[in-house]
C-alpha cells in the first residue's frame, strides 16, 4: 500500500533543543507549587502562573517539534536522548533519561496544547468556585507530570510521573470533595489504577532484572533495543509467551489500568464527578491516553519476535500483540453498548472514551504505533471539544446534567451546538471528518489482519457509536426544552477553545488520509509523497465505503428512534418498551460492578474480617501478654527507686545543702574581707615557697 | 640601706609601694580610695618589670617594656570600669562606704 | 645609685602614702597624682622614656582625672562621720605589712643572683613601634578591643540608673 522507502539515517547525538526538553514538564510543576503558596482569593496570579507556564510548555513543545520535523524533512529519524544516572546500586546504575523522538514530539505538542485550551477554558468554567486557585494548583501539576511521563525515555522516570499523574487525578476527581460520590469516585479510580500499576511494577522489575536497565533507548544498549530485546526473545515464559511478550504484557495490564480497557474501566465513567475541564483534560484527552502512549512506548518488546514488519506494513503478530488486540476490540464494544443506555451527559461521553481507547489498543496491537497513536491524536482532539461542550451545555442549563431535561439547545446555544455537532462527527467517524481517517486506519488493519473477528467487533463498535451520539445530540439539542429555567450561551472564554478544538476536529484528519500518510511516515521515519494513487489500494476503496455506510446506518437509525421525539423524563425509553430486560443490562453497565462488589470486594471484606479477627485474638492476646510483662517490670523498678535510689538520693542531698550552708557564711559580701584574706594567701604561698626552695 | 645592686633597690622601692597600695585597699572605707590603692599596687608592678627590663640579660627584646606598656593600658581600662561602678554603686545606694556594701553576700 | 634616686624615691613613697593616709579624699586624688609623677620619673630615670610618657599621659593625664572627677561625684555630707578608716584597720595593716616583709626578703635573699646590665639598652620609639606592630600586633589589637569594650561598658554601667530614674 506504501511503497517502500528507504529508512531515515538515525540521528542520536542530542541538539541543545533536546538539552532543555525537562523545562517542559519542570516548568508546569514549578507552577503549580508556587500556586501552591498562593493564597486561596488569589485568582488571577493562579490562573496567569498556570496557564502561563503551559504556554511555555507549548511553545518549547513546538519548538522541539519543528526540529523533529526538520530533521525528518532532511530524512534523518531524530532520537535524541539525554540520560543521566539516578543512583547507583553497587556496580549497577539506574540511569534516567529523556527522549525526544517523533512519538514523544507529537505527544507533547498534543497535551501541552489541548492542555493550554482547557486551562483558558477552565478560567470560566470555575469561575464561581471558592477553590479556584487549588483547581490551578492540581491542573498544572497534572500537566507537568503528564508531559514528564511524554518526553521519559526512562521507564523508571515514567513509571514515576505515572503515579504523579495518577495522583492528581484522584485529587481532581475528588475536588468536590464535599459530595460523598465525588469522593468515593476519587478513591475507586486511585484503586482501580494501582491494580494495573502493580502488574506494570512488576514488568518494570523483569525487564530490569533480565536487561539490567530501564531506559529505553541508549545508543543501542537501552531496553527497547536490538541487543536486549534478543535476549529477552531468548528466555520463554509461560503460555508460549516469550519474556520480552510477558514484560510486555505487564505493562500493558498497567497501561489498561489507566486507559480504562476491561475488565479495569470501572472507574472511569465514575471519575465524572469532577469538574468537567478535568474530565476533559485527563480522563478524554491525555491521562487515559498514557496508557496507549506507554504501550506506543513499549511496542519495540511487545513486538519483538515478530516475522518481520516492513516499513509501513505489518506482516505479523505476537501473542502479546494479540492480547492487546482483543482487549481493546472487546472494549469497544463493551463500553459502546453500555453508552447507549446512559442519560447523563458526561457518562455517554465517559463511556464513549472507554470505547474509543479500546479502538486504540486494537489499532496498536493490529497496525503499530503510527495506527494507534493517530487515533489517540485525533481522538483527543474531538474528544476534549465534546466534553468542553458538554460542559458548556452543562454550565448553560444551571448544572443539570441528566439529557432528558434538556432539549432543543441548537437554538439557545448556537456556538455550542455547532462545535458540538463537529465533535460528535468526527467521533462517529463522519466522512472527511479527522475521526473518519484515524478509525479507518485502525479498521483497515483490522482488516488485513490474520484474524477477522477483532475487525467485526470494530463496525459493530462503530455503528453503536454513530447510534448512541446521534441519541445523546437529538436528546440534548433537538425537540424542545425540558429543564425548569431557560438555558444560556457560555462566555467567551469557554467558547472560543470549543472553536479552536474544532477546527482541529475537522482538519487534522488531513496529515493521516491514505493519499498524505505524512503522520505514519513521520512517526516511523520514512518520507511521506502525496498521491491519491493511496486510495487505489486494493480493498480500501470498499473498506471506505464500508465504514461510511456503517455510520450513516448508526446515524439514520438514531434520528429515526430518537429525533426531535423530546421523550418526557418519565417516559421509558424506545430500547426500553422493545427490550426491558436487555436495556436494564446496559442501564446498570452490565453488572461489572455488582460482579466486582460481589467477588473481589466481598473477598476482600472477608479477608479484612479475618485480619481483623486476628488482630484482636492471636495478636491482640501476645500483645497484652507483653504489656503485662512490661508492667510486671515497671512495677519492680518502682520499688527499687522508692527504697533504694531514692532514699540515697535525698540523703546526698541533705549533705550538700549542709556543707552549701557551711561554705555560704564565708561569703559575707565584705571586698576587703576578700582582698585581706587574698594578701594573707600571697604570704602563706611565697613563704612556703621559700622555705622548701631553699638548698 | 646597703644595697647590692640598683635592680635590688628598684625591686625594694617597688615592694614598698606595694605594700603600701594594699594597706590603703585594706584600711580605706571609701570605695574609691580602696582602687587608689590598687593603682598603687598595679604601678608598683609596673616598676618592677621596667626595672627588670632595663637590668635583665637581653633589654633588646622589649618583653618587660611591652609588658608594663600593655599593662598601662589595661590598667586604664580598668580604672574606667571600677570608677563607673563606684559612681553606679553610689547612684542606687547614696554611698561609697564598702562596709555597707555587703548585699552580695551567699 | 644618686642623690636624684633617692630624692625621687622618698618623693614617691611620700606621695603613696598620702594617698592612702590624707582625710580629705580630695587631697588623697592630690597625693596620688604626685606618686604617679615620681613613678615617670623613675621609668625615665631607668632609660624607659616611652614608658615613662605614657605614664605621665595615661595615669596623671586621665586615671588621675577620673578619680578626681569620680570622688566630686560620690561626695556627700555625712561621709565623714564614722572616720575614714575600717574598724579592723589594724588587720589590714599587719598584712600588708607582712606582703612587704615577705618581697623584702625574697629581694634581699636573692640580691647577689640578681642581674647587672650596666650598659643603658639603646631603644627608639621606632623600635617600639615595629615590634608593637610586629610581634605584638596580636595583644595590640585585644587591648584595642578591651578598652573599646571597657569605654562603652563604663559609659552603660554610669548611664544605666539615670535612664531609669527618668
Amino acid at each position: 500500500m506504501i511503497e517502500q522507502a528507504a529508512p531515515f539515517t538515525p540521528q542520536i547525538t542530542a541538539s541543545p533543543i533536546a538539552g532543555i526538553l525537562w523545562l517542559i514538564p519542570a516548568v508546569p510543576m514549578v507552577a503549580a507549587g508556587v500556586i501552591a503558596l498562593l493564597k486561596q482569593p488569589r485568582r488571577a496570579p493562579a490562573a496567569a502562573l498556570a496557564i502561563g507556564s503551559l504556554a511555555f510548555s507549548l511553545l518549547v513543545s513546538l519548538v522541539a517539534f519543528g526540529h523533529v520535523v526538520a530533521g525528518w524533512a532532511n530524512h534523518v529519524a531524530v532520537r535524541e536522548t539525554v540520560n543521566f544516572t539516578w543512583i547507583q546500586f553497587g556496580n549497577t546504575p539506574v540511569d534516567l533519561g529523556w527522549v525526544l523522538d517523533p512519538l514523544s514530539a507529537v505527544m507533547m505538542v498534543m497535551v501541552s496544547f489541548v492542555g493550554l485550551l482547557i486551562f483558558i477554558y477552565s478560567v470560566g468554567y470555575m469561575a464561581h468556585d471558592e477553590n479556584f486557585t487549588r483547581f490551578f494548583c492540581f491542573l498544572a501539576l497534572f500537566a507537568g507530570a503528564m508531559l514528564g511521563v511524554v518526553i521519559a525515555n526512562s521507564l523508571l522516570l515514567l513509571f514515576m510521573c505515572w503515579e504523579l499523574v495518577g495522583l492528581t487525578s484522584y485529587l481532581l476527581i475528588g475536588f468536590w470533595y464535599q459530595k460523598p460520590s465525588a469522593a468515593a469516585a476519587a478513591k475507586k479510580a486511585f484503586v482501580t489504577t494501582r491494580v494495573g500499576d502493580i502488574f506494570f511494577l512488576l514488568g518494570i522489575v523483569w525487564l530490569f532484572n533480565d536487561t539490567g536497565t530501564l531506559l529505553f533507548y541508549n545508543h543501542g544498549l537501552g531496553s527497547m533495543e536490538g541487543f536486549a530485546l534478543a535476549g529477552l526473545l531468548a528466555h520463554h515464559a509461560a503460555f508460549g509467551l516469550t519474556a520480552a511478550g510477558a514484560i510486555g504484557l505487564l505493562i500493558f495490564a498497567g497501561a489498561a489500568g489507566k486507559s480504562g480497557q476491561f475488565p479495569l474501566h470501572v472507574w472511569l465513567p465514575d471519575a465524572m464527578e469532577g469538574p468537567t475541564p478535568v474530565s476533559a483534560l485527563i480522563h478524554a484527552a491525555t491521562m487515559v491516553a498514557a496508557g496507549v502512549y506507554l504501550v506506543a512506548r513499549v511496542y519495540p518488546l511487545m513486538s519483538a519476535g515478530m516475522p518481520l514488519i516492513k516499513t509501513g506494513e505489518v506482516t505479523g503478530t505476537t501473542a502479546a500483540l494479540t492480547v492487546v488486540t482483543w482487549i481493546g476490540a472487546a472494549t469497544a464494544v463493551f463500553a459502546a453498548l453500555i453508552a447507549i443506555a446512559q442519560n447523563d451527559i458526561k457518562r455517554i461521553l465517559a463511556y464513549s472514551t472507554v470505547s474509543q481507547l479500546g479502538y486504540m489498543m486494537a489499532g496498536l496491537g493490529l497496525g503499530g504505533v503510527a495506527v494507534g497513536m493517530f487515533h489517540l491524536i485525533t481522538h483527543a482532539f474531538f474528544k476534549a471539544l465534546l466534553f468542553m461542550g458538554a460542559g458548556s451545555v452543562i454550565h448553560g442549563c444551571h448544572e443539570e446534567q441528566d439529557i432528558r431535561h434538556m432539549g432543543g439547545l441548537k437554538a439557545d446555544m448556537p456556538l455550542t451546538f455547532a462545535t458540538y455537532a463537529i465533535g460528535m462527527l468526527a467521533l462517529c467517524g463522519f466522512p472527511l471528518f479527522s475521526g473518519f481517517w484515524s478509525k479507518d486506519g485502525i479498521l483497515e488493519a483490522a482488516h488485513s489482519g490474520a484474524i477477522q473477528g477483532p475487525y467485526y467487533l470494530l463496525v459493530f463498535g462503530a455503528l453503536l457509536t454513530a447510534f448512541y451520539m446521534t441519541r445523546q445530540v437529538s436528546y440534548v439539542f433537538f425537540g424542545y426544552w425540558r429543564g425548569h429555567h431557560p438555558a444560556h450561551e457560555s462566555p467567551r472564554v469557554m467558547t472560543v477553545p470549543l472553536a479552536i478544538l474544532a477546527f482541529f476536529a475537522i482538519a487534522l484528519g488531513a496529515i493521516g488520509t491514505p493519499a498524505w500518510p505524512w503522520f505514519r511516515a513521520f512517526l516511523e521515519g520514512h518520507a511521506a509523497p502525496f498521491s491519491w494513487q493511496g486510495f487505489a489500494e486494493p480493498g480500501l476503496g470498499l473498506l471506505m465505503v464500508t465504514s461510511s455506510l456503517v455510520v450513516f446506518l448508526g446515524i439514520g437509525l438514531g434520528i429515526w428512534l430518537y429525533g426531535n421525539k423530546s421523550p418526557k423524563a418519565e417516559d421509558p425509553d424506545v430500547l426500553e418498551k422493545a427490550s426491558p430486560w436487555l436495556w436494564a443490562g446496559l442501564r446498570d453497565r452490565l453488572y461489572v460492578d455488582e460482579f466486582y462488589g460481589m467477588t473481589v470486594i466481598a473477598f476482600y471484606y472477608w479477608w479484612a474480617r479475618v485480619a481483623d479477627w486476628f488482630d484482636r485474638r492471636i495478636w491482640g492476646g501476645i500483645v497484652a501478654l507483653i504489656t503485662w510483662l512490661f508492667g510486671l517490670w515497671a512495677h519492680l523498678n518502682r520499688l527499687i527507686d522508692v527504697y533504694f535510689v531514692n532514699g540515697g538520693f535525698d540523703k546526698t542531698c541533705e549533705e550538700i545543702s549542709t556543707s552549701g550552708g557551711l561554705l555560704a557564711r564565708a561569703q559575707n559580701g565584705r571586698v576587703q574581707i576578700y582582698l585581706r584574706i587574698l594578701a594573707v594567701g600571697v604570704v602563706v604561698l611565697a613563704a612556703i615557697l621559700f622555705w622548701s626552695s631553699r638548698p | 640601706m646597703v644595697v647590692a645592686s640598683p635592680l635590688a633597690a628598684y625591686l625594694l622601692v617597688a615592694a614598698l609601694l606595694f605594700a603600701i597600695g594594699l594597706a590603703g585597699a585594706l584600711t580605706r572605707r571609701n570605695a574609691i580610695l580602696v582602687l587608689i590603692g590598687i593603682e598603687l599596687m598595679l604601678n608598683a608592678a609596673n616598676l618592677n618589670f621596667i626595672a627588670f627590663w632595663r637590668y635583665g640579660p637581653h633589654p633588646e627584646a622589649l618583653t618587660g617594656m611591652m609588658f608594663a606598656i600593655f599593662s598601662i593600658a589595661v590598667a586604664a581600662a580598668e580604672a574606667a570600669v571600677g570608677l563607673g561602678l563606684v559612681i553606679s554603686i553610689y547612684r542606687h545606694a547614696r554611698t561609697t562606704d564598702l562596709d555597707q556594701m555587703n548585699r552580695m553576700k551567699g | 645609685m644618686s642623690f636624684a634616686f633617692y630624692l625621687i624615691v622618698a618623693l614617691t613613697l611620700a606621695g603613696g602614702l598620702a594617698a592612702v593616709l590624707l582625710r580629705n579624699t580630695v587631697h588623697c586624688a592630690l597625693a596620688l597624682t604626685v606618686a604617679f609623677a615620681g613613678l615617670a620619673l623613675l621609668f625615665l630615670g631607668l632609660d624607659a622614656q616611652f614608658a615613662g610618657f605614657a605614664q605621665i599621659l595615661v595615669y596623671i593625664g586621665a586615671v588621675a582625672i577620673l578619680v578626681v572627677f569620680a570622688i566630686l561625684l560620690t561626695r556627700s555630707s555625712e561621709a565623714e562621720q564614722e572616720g575614714v578608716f575600717s574598724k579592723s584597720w589594724l588587720v589590714g595593716l599587719v598584712i600588708a605589712a607582712g606582703v612587704f616583709a615577705v618581697l623584702g626578703w625574697a629581694v634581699l635573699a636573692s640580691a647577689r643572683a640578681l642581674p647587672w646590665q650596666a650598659a643603658a639598652p639603646i631603644v627608639t620609639v621606632r623600635d617600639i613601634g615595629n615590634v608593637l606592630v610586629g610581634r605584638y600586633v596580636l595583644p595590640l589589637e585585644i587591648v584595642a578591643l578591651l578598652l573599646t569594650a571597657a569605654t562603652i561598658g563604663a559609659v552603660i554601667v554610669a548611664l544605666h540608673e539615670k535612664e531609669r530614674t527618668r
